[in-house]
């Protein structure tokens, strides 16, 4: 005797915040029914493992078939399967700010075992609250789909996103202790935007948030792993493993608003995922601060001048100024050739952010003088380049900043 | 000829990619109605492609424009090969064909294909423009509106009802054709599809005909199903009941109130109602008009004229009859029935008459409805049912249905004569189905005996008042349906009958089953609860005549174990009455399925029912210990469920209510037949015996089992309630929480070999895990309360069981209760009749308990209906025509049962009558007990959470939803959406889907695909109301849900059939606060927590 057939359909559709989860996680409906069971959800209405297992296997059906849709967010603003009905929640969706709206969130999920799923959507995406009261609320479902593990995301950012590195998939879900089909649900996220964004004109975090109907901050981490993905930028050297993956996306989003062509043209197709090519040129120009002996050394001593006093280790300072320097200029030289931007990031740790922490610089010290140093470059009459100057060290100072801890 | 169907294409959208090459799609469409096709332009490359077409004009028959659909192919365009198809929408243009239905359909359709499923929307427009057609023998029947709902659509009153209609149209099945061999799935499943839909075109137009014919405008109660017949054919037949309805106007609608009182009008009428003499000719003039249009009935304004009272015997008693008389022995009544009798007579004769007059004309005086206007009712006797075993063969000629139509004939005619012998001359709740099998069919039909107020069947006395009060005669409106209808003298079975604990004035019986809802106007103590009987009985496998001969040697026992299970559940609850009783039996290869389901519920004018008392055969066989702790169990139970149900009736003490023996009442009226090919019949008592008490006797091992399997019905969690019917008896505060779902389990069973016991077990725990999975799925909308709880079984294949289950979660508050009570009678006229019944006894008692004693002096006047001195004999009666079983050869328990005393049943009665001298005599203190037991409800109502506020509040809100792009419709099973009005009916919504797959595997197994293809159903009956301008579907049902799969060719077919009626309807809110919108925000704020 067995149970050939078992489904629940309602004409609104039930979703289980807990079990959704559990199915993002890529559990197993028998695991899953097993965290539900220690969760203590039976107590609740008398239920018995059997009810567990078909309420779960259920659920688990419903996420499938909504997979499909949440593929193409945009699309659920007008898909007719799924029906979801104004619900008591929206009023009060309504009258919320968006941080009240994450509240609620919170509370929602602690004081309700089930919740309708709002997958209905119009963009723009979150928290719009309307004032004559139409329904538009990015599920938490959505950003659930979307959300991805940190530790996995550092392990596949700057690879290719290609066949090849999803066959890696399994050891990187043993590394990072993801399931593997968590670790396939959120590679194929990474290469769903990869694609639909690629052939997009406008603003990449725009437009990410557009067609996936993510959050602000989502949107933007979206965009770090698709501008990594796009210039292949080198992560995975061990140099590199004391990175975060949020490290990384600070810097992707300062090289995104600066150093990409949407800097300065915002209606060029693949703006914001290129490096802008003539900046590349341009920074070859800024190699006169390392040949040119004279100016190296006026540098130096405005440096060495502004920093006096200021700092403990000031003779060592001034001891690698040139050394540094040599290692900042050389890398914006080398930046016009694919490979070094690829190892853009391993650069500025073996050429400057090491050396510095060898000599036990803190990171107040590391401000200050990176701050004098492109601050001095301005003074020197004979240099010429100091927009591009800014533009580069603009990006330079706050990578290593973020770049720079233990 | 007369009619302009007009169709714009105007955009698609989400189409899938037919082009792997480019991923995009050519996509056009062609648009067709009968034998003209149009085409659009071809869209090419894109997946959301706007045609905004011309119109596309149809000149057509509006006999065509009834049984044709408009079918919207949209196509990929090919330049090399064939175009393919994408998919298909069908209209059912039907609902434009009424004036006060939709204008337009208007909207965005899922694109579905059978084999594929939704691929996308096109947005279409269709219009209609009627030219009025007058020719008298016209073929089509136009304007006839046609509802689901069993009962007066909310914003319409009766005028007329007129009756039975039914229609069945048969042809070949598409799928059984020879050219099946050579076609594609695909082409097969949409010529089915489009047969289908083409017959129940014109089955309704048929019907629609006959309506009027019989001069009415519309039918309500509408139930359309389909037998397939394999080899022999495809049979699609319909009931309904005719009737006249007038639209209300808005304004008017909110008078429903009045019906509140039903007893306050009456008391005034009846005081100065006038001889009877006038009376009877009136009567009898009315019979022979009736010959055009038969068995009119009058049915009652549903607002704003006064509300009919629930009267009813012959007027000529009342002058009869003292108190005394009553009072002292019913057996003088009887006595006297020299006068009486003849008084009594002329009205009874009539009736018959009518009846007879009916059937000359081979009509049925039937009512496919199940809760009617309060009064229209005034007896019920009892479940009246017939089943029939038939063999199918080909139907050879399809336009002359003649067996099928022969083979209901049959069924009718016998269900009439049992209403007869119940002394009845209608039934209603009245409902037919199949089973099939191969080539066996069973055909089963039910329904409820009942008397209906004479006043209804005179024509043209809609103007209450004048003519209409000589005939009324009050007695209280929340007892007199239970009072029986037969006559005492020659009852067709042996009952229990008590005086009416409520009027104390005539007769009820001990136990009553309907398959009606309950009465609104109803007095039931407690809440209501679901009670399931199940059962499994093995069968060999045979063929042809023999296998039908085995089935029908195996019903009579099926319905004999299924009634006792009732009957024993029924009693562990503590409860009296069952309404809304459904039976199915289903037949199998090798097993006979039997599902019966009702709605238990305490109707405070019967007696309370005993216990259950346990009892070994003998000393020997089990321990006196054993027994004495089943016993124990029992009685436990049945505290635990008095408890959970709140069953504490206003009872007087001294009855013996608590009796520790339990009282000898334990029969109910459940009269039905079998009937074979044979004419033969023979009757079959299937009472337990003459005992008295209700015990349970412990033989063997099996009976054991049986008890156990009676208490294994789990009650369900705190917070839930369930029922089978329309309104949940004691729950009438509902919120705006409601949520449809369909649940299908199908259970393969193993080959082992299992016994009778053990797949009754495995039956059992099938239900009641599913409903166990309900309650767990439901868990966030506590308190609620699952109602119209309709379960279907099948037996799709050997080893299998299906069981299929559709209902409405709906949530309700437990403190509104007493508020609402207190102010509904002054407004709230807005609010349902269901609603406001519910408690009408309470609500009297409060505010115009003066109105009730006049009403109850008044009947005191009047002589009850005299008891009948004839103890009788068979109170369960069956009546069989196969000749199998003899009276001797029930089963052998029930032979074993039989040993009650017929001293016990003489001391009872005589008991009885000293109670009702007794409680006569202190028939002044009856009041205050009333009050009392409103103080208790009210009471009871108090403790709730105080959340429930900002929910119901938060209703409002929802009519704010316009702006999304996508419109919500709610669906219910119910005629009626809590917390809103329904302000228009649309039309009928009928659809028949089929989906087929060959990729099992893929689409997620067995379970994925028929979960997707319920959730495509649903989103496609959606957006076909959403497109007439509707936003919801009252009286939802999943009629068909026929599963088929293959496994091991990776292979799955399945067949829906639902049916609904789309409306409009508002917040019930909504009106008096749309001046106050800024408020509703303002209340909202202290909705957060209330989201519970």
């Amino acid at each position: 005797m067995s149970v050939e057939l078992d489904v629940f359909v309602g004409n609104t559709t039930i979703m289980d915040e807990e079990v959704y989860q559990l199915w993002l996680d890529g559990h197993t409906v028998n695991d899953a029914v097993k965290v539900r069971m220690e969760g203590g959800v039976m107590d609740e209405c008398e239920a018995s493992k059997d009810v567990l297992l078909s309420d779960t296997m259920d659920q688990y059906r419903t996420f499938q078939m909504c997979e499909r849709l949440l593929h193409s967010p945009a699309k659920l603003a007008n898909q007719l399967l799924f029906q979801i009905p104004p619900h008591r929640q929206i009023m009060l969706i309504e009258r919320c700010s968006r941080d009240a709206l994450i509240q609620l969130t919170h509370l929602f999920q602690r004081s309700h075992n089930s919740l309708f799923l709002y997958l209905f959507v119009k963009p723009p995406p979150l928290c719009y609250v309307s004032s004559h009261g139409n329904l538009f609320f990015v599920s938490l479902s959505l950003f659930r789909y979307y959300a991805f593990d940190d530790t996995f995301v550092r392990e596949v950012l700057g690879k290719k996103l290609s066949k090849g590195t999803k066959k890696d998939l399994d050891d990187i879900s043993a590394k990072t202790n993801v399931t593997l089909k968590s670790c396939r649900r959120q590679f194929d996220n990474f290469k769903r935007v990869f694609k639909v964004v690629e052939e997009l004109k406008g603003p990449l975090v725009e437009n990410i948030r557009q067609h996936f109907l993510l959050s602000d901050k989502l949107a933007r981490d979206y965009a770090a792993i698709v501008f990594f993905a796009n210039n292949r930028f080198e992560t995975g050297k061990r140099k590199l493993q004391y990175l975060s993956f949020q490290d990384f996306a600070f810097c992707a989003g300062q090289l995104i608003s600066n150093w990409t062509v949407g800097a300065v043209d915002n209606m060029v197709e693949d703006m914001d995922v290129d490096l802008d090519k003539e900046f590349l040129q341009e920074l070859k120009e800024l190699k006169i601060l390392i040949t040119d002996k004279d100016l190296l050394d006026q540098h130096k001593s405005l440096v060495c001048t502004a920093l006096r006093g200021k700092t403990k280790v000031f003779i060592e300072m001034e001891n690698n100024f040139k050394n540094l320097s040599r290692g900042l200029i050389n890398i914006a030289a080398k930046l016009t050739n694919t490979k070094d931007v690829r190892d853009f990031f391993i650069d500025l740790v073996e050429k400057f952010i090491e050396p510095c922490r060898s000599d036990r610089w803190t990171a107040a010290d590391m401000k200050l003088y990176l701050t004098h140093y492109t601050n001095s470059a301005h003074i020197l009459d004979t240099f010429k380049h100091q927009v591009v100057w800014d533009r580069y060290m603009g990006v330079v100072k706050s990578c290593i900043f973020k770049m720079y801890h233990d | 000829m007369p009619g302009k169907l007009k169709a714009k294409i105007v955009a698609g959208r989400h189409l899938p990619v037919m082009d792997r090459a480019s991923d995009l799609t050519d996509a056009f469409v062609e648009v067709k109605f009968g034998n003209t096709t149009f085409k659009t332009d071809v869209c090419p490359k894109s997946l959301n492609p706007q045609w905004n077409s011309e119109w596309f004009k149809f000149e057509v028959d509006d006999e065509d424009l009834q049984d044709e659909p408009l079918q919207i192919t949209v196509l990929d365009h090919d330049t090399y090969s064939a175009n393919d198809a994408i998919g298909k929408v069908y209209i059912d243009i039907d609902p434009l064909l009424y004036s006060e239905a939709a204008s337009v359909i208007s909207g965005w359709f899922p694109i579905y294909d059978t084999i594929h499923g939704i691929r996308g929307e096109i947005n279409v427009i269709v219009k209609v423009e009627l030219f009025n057609d007058l020719n008298r023998f016209r073929q089509s029947s136009c304007g006839v509106k046609f509802f689901c709902t069993t009962c007066i659509p909310q914003c319409y009153r009766a005028t007329l009802v007129h009756g039975f209609v039914e229609e069945l149209v048969v042809n070949e099945d598409p799928e059984y054709q020879w050219i099946d061999r050579i076609r594609t799935p695909r082409a097969s499943n949409e010529a089915r599809q489009r047969l289908i839909s083409l017959m129940s075109g014109e089955l309704q137009r048929k019907i629609g005909l006959k309506v009027l014919e019989m001069g009415g405008n519309a039918v309500v109660g509408y139930l359309q199903c389909f037998d397939l017949e394999g080899e022999s054919g495809l049979v699609v037949r319909a009931i309904g009941t005719a009737c006249t309805l007038d639209k209300l106007s808005s304004g008017s609608a909110p008078n429903t109130n009045t019906h509140m009182h039903p007893n306050t009008a009456p008391a005034s009428n009846a005081c100065n109602s006038p001889s009877k003499d006038g009376k009877e000719p009136v009567f009898v003039e009315d019979l022979p008009s009736s010959s055009g249009p038969p068995t009119p009935f009058r049915a009652l304004p549903t607002s704003s004229s006064p509300p009919p009272f629930s009267p009813s015997k012959p007027c000529s008693r009342q002058s009869s009859s003292s108190d005394t008389d009553l009072s002292l022995t019913p057996k003088t009544g009887m006595g006297s029935g020299g006068s009486a009798g003849k008084e009594a007579g002329p009205l009874r004769t009539l009736l018959r008459q009518q009846t007879q007059t009916a059937l000359e004309q081979r009509e049925f005086p039937f009512f496919t409805l199940t809760s009617f206007p309060p009064g229209f009712l005034l007896h019920v006797g009892g479940v009246v049912s017939a089943r029939s075993v038939k063999l199918l063969d080909r139907i050879h000629n399809p336009d002359e249905p003649e067996t099928r139509d022969a083979w209901w004939e049959e069924i009718r005619q016998e269900i009439k004569s049992h209403a007869r012998a119940l002394g009845c001359h209608a039934v209603v709740g009245y409902s037919e189905s199949t089973s099939i099998c191969e080539e066996v069919c069973i055909l089963s039909a039910s329904g409820t005996a009942a008397i209906l107020n004479p006043r209804y069947m005179r024509e043209g006395c809609l103007d209450i008042g004048c003519t209409d009060h000589r005939f009324e005669e009050p007695s209280p409106p929340n007892c007199g349906f239970c009072h029986i209808p037969y006559d005492e003298l020659n009852m067709p079975f042996p009952a229990q009958l008590t005086y009416c604990y409520h009027c104390r004035r005539q007769k009820v019986p001990d136990v009553l089953f309907t398959t009606i809802d309950l009465p609104s106007e109803a007095a039931v103590a407690g809440k209501g609860c679901l009670i399931q009987a199940r059962l499994c009985r093995l069968k060999k496998k045979a063929q042809g005549e023999a296998n039908a001969t085995a089935i029908s040697n195996l019903l009579p026992f099926m319905e004999y174990e299924l009634h006792t299970q009732l009957m024993n559940k029924l009693k562990l609850r503590s409860m009296n009455a069952l309404f809304g009783l459904h039976i199915q039996i289903s037949v199998g290869e090798n097993m006979l399925l039997g599902l019966a389901s009702a709605t238990g519920v305490y109707l405070t004018a019967l007696p309370a029912p005993g216990g259950i008392q346990i009892a070994g055969k003998t000393p020997g066989d089990l321990s006196s210990e054993h027994i004495s702790s089943i016993q124990k169990r029992i009685n436990d139970t049945i505290a635990v469920n008095k408890e959970l149900y709140q069953i504490n009736p206003p009872e007087l003490a001294e009855e013996g209510v608590g009796s520790p023996i339990p009282e000898p009442r334990h029969r109910s009226r459940l009269f039905r037949s079998h009937s074979e090919s044979s004419d033969e019949l023979s009757e079959l008592d299937l009472s337990h015996g003459k005992k008295d008490a209700f015990v349970l006797e412990i033989d063997d091992t099996d009976a054991v089992e049986d008890i156990h399997s009676l208490l294994i019905d789990a009650p369900p969690p705190t917070g839930f309630y369930s029922c089978n019917t329309e309104n949940m008896p004691g729950i009438s505060n509902w919120t705006s929480g409601v949520q449809m779902f369909t649940s299908v389990r199908v259970l393969r069973l193993s080959n082992a070999n299992l016994t009778n016991q053990g797949l009754n077990k495995i039956f059992t725990d099938l239900c009641e895990n599913l409903l166990k999975s309900f309650y767990f799925k439901l868990r966030s909308m506590i308190p609620c309360c699952l109602c119209h709880l309709n379960f279907t079984v099948a037996v799709p294949e050997e080893e299998l069981i299906q069981v299929t289950v559709t209902a409405v979660a709906m949530t309700y508050d437990k403190e509104q209760t007493q508020e609402k009570t207190a102010e509904k009678p002054v407004n709230k006229g807005s609010l349902e009749a269901e609603e406001q019944l519910q408690f009408p006894l309470e609500l009297c008692a409060d505010s115009s308990s003066s109105n009730i004693q006049t009403a109850s002096k008044i009947s005191d006047t009047v002589s009850l209906f005299t008891p009948a001195a004839k103890l009788c004999q068979n109170q369960l009666l069956i009546v069989r025509s196969a000749g199998v079983g003899e009276s001797t050869n029930i089963s052998p328990r029930a032979a074993s049962v039989d040993y009650g005393s017929f001293a016990d049943r003489c001391s009872t009665w005589l008991e009885l009558l000293r109670l009702k001298a007794h409680t006569i005599r202190r028939g002044s203190v009856k009041t205050s007990r009333r009050t009392q037991s409103l103080a208790h409800s009210v009471s009871s109502l108090e403790r709730c959470s105080p959340l429930q506020e900002g929910r119901s509040r938060s209703l409002r809100s929802s009519r704010s939803f316009g702006g999304s792009s996508v419109t919500v419709v709610k669906m219910t099973p119910l005629s009626f959406l809590s917390g809103t009005r329904i302000i228009k009916y649309l039309g009928i919504i009928n659809m028949f889907f089929i989906r087929e797959t060959t990729s099992l595997r893929e689409e997620g197994g067995v379970s994925g695909f028929l979960h997707s293809f319920i959730a495509e159903v649903f989103a496609m009956v959606r957006a076909h109301v959403a497109a007439l301008g509707g936003n919801a579907v009252v009286s939802y049902s999943m009629k068909e849900c026929v599963f088929m799969e293959n496994p091991n060719k990776n292979q799955a077919q399945c067949l829906i059939n639902v049916s609904g009626d789309a409306v409009i309807c508002i917040s019930e809110t909504d009106q008096e606060s749309s001046a106050s919108t800024a408020n509703t925000g303002q209340t909202g704020g202290g909705g957060t927590d209330g989201a519970t």
